[in-house]
């Protein structure tokens, strides 16, 4: 049993682009944004520049609430590169705004993640050339 | 109108030696090596081959000045097969040659292996790869199902036992292995212990196609594509793998069914039906993969595949019995490629009767598979001994 934290070493970072400028940026504000289509209204994610439910090319950016529940979850021992600390806990989390983001979890035991708890965003510096800060999410009460 | 491929046959079918390092080889020279040796396997020469797929086998057309020749860049296992058919099919070329390898590119293990973890912005981070992929899929179906760990264990072993008994297997010998054995193994991505996990190899694989007109006067027994077909939601590892991603055109056909359009196509083209299969080279790049693919091809309904590969059928003797030369997880995964065109390569054996272990007897029809849910793809081809 361990206390899941965000990955402090070396880790690859992402590298942003025009498209994902946005998130990145909100990111960096505290506030984990997606993509909504103004035709049709359908959340949109990862950055992209069609609507992925009517193909609409009318999208804006908004502010996710930041919660939602864990989908699926997988807790890997053996690590990606040394650079990740073991054990640690990809999620897959669906949003209150029915969009899904792959993630980890952090601010928990390994051993307590399970399908359906609930969680909430939090950000974490990690730097870089493009000052990164990578959204993680926490479990919270309802 | 005919069948797309009735003028069409695979004729000839070359693994190289698989080992996990292959001293002296790079990927060109060991590709080279499979592809003298499919040619040689059907009776051909190189300068009977007037078409290649892939981006080696484009070498290989410099190398022997068989040009000008088609050529198709698709690199990826059975997609390039179809393809080369379609080519032979279409009156673009007689004899197609296909053939990929890897050696040199991975042998230093502190990460995984490159091709596992392509990077991305919204997925390097999270310290993601093919097991931690697969692993999301697995575990939704886990939640859903109630798919214990013990069938995709019972799934893993019966593979390696296949590998155990085959001469030609890099982990030849390692076995047996029981169930228990695959979930004392070390964890990697929960629910995946090590033995659930596809291995790292490398090696060379070929096979030559070519006119069925022609078919008939070679080496071997030809066998013949059935029916075929790919299914993709798009690049592989760059978005989260949603057991419930779907389409806007067809919203039931799930990503966590991935391969049951590809499989609907292929069994309606040839007239058949899973019960048909008397071989199932399922691709293994993870246990729970093999369940998955029992249920999105209809062998089983939604749900059921962990209590259907219990049922004795997937073990040698077993009707629809799995990944017969012990897939990637104990025969070879040579890289990003080589392995996606192995199940097709065994399929092949297996129609002739030739195979050194396992050999099912009387094969008459085998179900060949790749890629995987965590992947968002699968590709089916169904091969058979009679010219359809």
């Amino acid at each position: 049993m361990s206390l899941l934290i965000p990955q402090a070493g070396d880790i690859p970072l992402p590298d942003p682009g025009p498209i994902s400028a946005p998130y990145w940026q909100g990111c960096r504000e505290g506030v984990l944004r997606y993509q909504r289509c103004l035709d049709c209204g359908a959340p949109t994610h990862t950055p992209a520049l069609m609507c992925a439910a009517c193909a609409s090319m009318s999208l804006e950016w908004v502010d996710s609430s930041g919660r939602g529940e864990i989908y699926s979850w997988t807790r890997v021992w053996r690590p990606v590169t040394p650079a990740f600390i073991t054990p640690y806990v990809p999620i897959i989390v669906t949003l209150e705004e029915g969009w899904s983001i792959l993630s980890n979890l952090v601010g928990c035991e390994d051993d307590s993640v399970a399908i359906g708890q609930l969680v909430e965003v939090e950000f974490h510096h990690s730097g870089g050339p493009d000052d990164i800060w990578l959204p993680y999410f926490h479990p919270r009460s309802p | 109108m005919g069948h797309p491929f009735r003028d069409v046959a695979i004729v000839g079918v070359f693994n190289t030696k698989q080992a996990r390092v292959l001293e002296g080889y790079d990927s060109q020279s060991i590709a080279l090596e499979a592809a003298l040796g499919a040619i040689a396997d059907a009776g051909l020469e190189p300068r009977d081959v007037d078409g290649v797929v892939g981006g080696i086998a484009s070498n290989f057309l410099y190398q022997s000045r068989i040009g000008p020749a088609w050529r198709s860049m698709s690199p990826l296992g059975i997609p390039a097969v179809i393809e080369g058919a379609m080519a032979i099919a279409c009156g673009l070329a007689n004899t197609v040659l296909i053939a990929t390898g890897e050696a040199g590119s991975y042998r230093q293990h502190a990460s995984t292996a490159p091709w596992t973890r392509p990077t991305n912005e919204f997925v390097a981070a999270y310290g993601m790869f093919t097991a931690a992929e697969f692993a999301l899929m697995a575990r939704r179906h886990m939640h859903m199902y109630g798919t214990t760990p013990e069938s995709m264990a019972h799934v893993a072993a019966t593979i390696r036992n296949n590998g155990h008994v085959n001469p030609q297997a890099v982990y030849s010998g390692r076995g047996p292995f029981t169930a228990d054995d695959v979930l004392n193994s070390r964890m990697v991505a929960d629910p995946f212990h090590l033995l659930d996990c596809a291995m790292t190899s490398e090696g060379g694989t070929a096979l030559v196609l070519t006119h069925a007109d022609r078919a008939g006067d070679l080496a071997k027994a030809p066998v013949h594509l059935l029916g075929g077909g790919t299914d993709h939601y798009g690049p592989s590892y760059q978005h989260p793998p949603v057991w419930d991603l779907g389409g806007v055109r067809r919203p039931d056909l799930i990503a966590g069914h991935v391969g049951r359009r590809a499989a609907e196509e292929a069994f309606a083209s040839a007239g058949l039906g899973p019960s048909d299969v008397d071989v199932c080279e399922f691709y293994d790049p993870f246990s729970f993969e093999l369940i998955r693919q029992f249920e999105a091809y209809g062998f089983c309904a939604e749900g059921e595949g962990g209590d259907y590969v219990m049922s004795g059928v997937i073990e040698p003797g077993g009707r629809h019995p799995i990944t017969t030369d012990g897939g990637t997880m104990s025969f070879s995964h040579g890289g990003a490629s080589v392995q996606l065109f192995q199940r097709v390569i065994r399929g092949v054996q297996q129609l002739r009767g030739e195979c050194v272990s396992s050999q099912v007897a009387n094969a008459e029809v085998a179900m060949c598979t790749g890629g995987g849910a965590g992947a968002l793809f699968t590709d089916v081809l169904l091969l058979g001994k009679d010219r359809p």
